[in-house]
């Protein structure tokens, strides 16, 4: 963030402590999604440094802060004005610049070494399985039988579970896995993971997104008949 | 992130004949359907560096989620982890 005039430290940290909790922000003018003000949580604000007027802050925010905004408005507050100076993401759900971050030129040279030379040690290290992207989504592990259905889109009845993590609510998102660990599907959760566990029938998840193609298991469930 | 237990319902061998262990897949099979955590230079848009990968790996499907400022992308399917990662 870039000060437009001089502001203490002490009085710094004092109004970045004020922009931690809910805001209202109300998105920019080109933006992505709807322009009405909207609360979004900031849950931490670490002052890094600084050197002058360009501080360095980390921030742990809710999904859809507006960063460029948030600079903007500790700006108005401090009275100098502010702006975003540079913008880093370190970790946006489960990835992290802490592992398998790749560069675009670990794209290409680890393409090429598989493409052209076999190896695929390199590769393997910058393209993850999707299973990655949801590592902090809570799990849903199900039967061979009830795969197949929920790859068509079918929502995910409770004989077909097998196990559950704990601590789902009702419209969480899940991730839906087969016993081998595959991602089959997201969902949203139709019970709590007790119920789950302990209901005979009844509508578990409702599927969202199918990521696993259909036909990977053999279809179990009974066709209409005609 | 939150530590979860597991709670049990039944227990089932999955059947070795269908399907795949993540880890066992081939390379095309994860450049089919894998991610990348990519490390985005400053300068291009997260669009422009999606369509270079695209180009890069050759795939018919690719898409990216993260802010319009920096992203994590993938491939083919990761379009539909884009509400997880806005």
């Amino acid at each position: 963030m870039k000060l437009h005039g001089n502001v203490g430290d002490k009085r710094l940290r004092k109004i970045l402590e004020e922009f931690t909790g809910p805001i209202y922000q109300r998105p920019p003018l080109r933006s992505a999604v709807k322009r009405v003000t909207r609360i979004r949580r900031v849950y931490k604000i670490d002052f890094l440094e600084r050197e002058g007027r360009y501080v360095l802050i980390k921030i742990w925010c809710e999904a859809g802060t507006y960063i460029r905004k948030l600079c903007h408005d500790i700006g108005e507050v401090l009275g100098v004005g502010a702006h975003m100076f540079e913008l880093r993401r370190i970790r946006a759900g489960s990835f992290s610049e802490k592992a398998n971050l790749s560069t675009l030129q670990d794209v290409i040279d680890s393409y090429i070494l598989w493409k052209e030379h076999g190896i695929e040690e390199y590769i393997r290290r910058v393209i993850l399985p999707m299973e990655n992207a949801v590592l902090h989504v809570p799990k849903v592990i199900i039967r061979d039988s009830a795969i197949d259905a929920i790859c068509h889109g079918a929502p995910l009845a409770v004989p077909g579970i097998l196990q559950v993590e704990t601590g789902i609510k009702v419209n969480d998102i899940v991730a839906i896995f087969s016993k081998k660990g595959e991602l089959v599907a997201i969902g949203k959760a139709l019970m709590r993971s007790e119920e789950m566990v302990s209901s005979k029938k009844g509508i578990a998840v409702k599927t969202t997104q199918v990521l696993m193609s259909p036909g990977t298991y053999p279809s179990m469930w009974k066709k209409a008949v005609r | 992130m939150r530590k979860r237990e597991i709670l049990v319902r039944d227990e089932e061998e999955s059947d070795p004949r269908y399907g795949k262990i993540p880890t066992e897949r081939s390379v095309e099979e994860l450049i089919e359907t894998g991610v990348i955590n990519l490390d985005k230079p400053v300068g291009p848009s997260s669009h422009e560096v999606t369509a270079w990968i695209k180009k890069i790996l050759q795939v018919r499907k690719i898409a990216h989620a993260g802010t319009l400022e920096s992203p994590n992308m993938g491939d083919g399917e990761i379009l539909k982890f884009q509400e997880f990662y806005q």
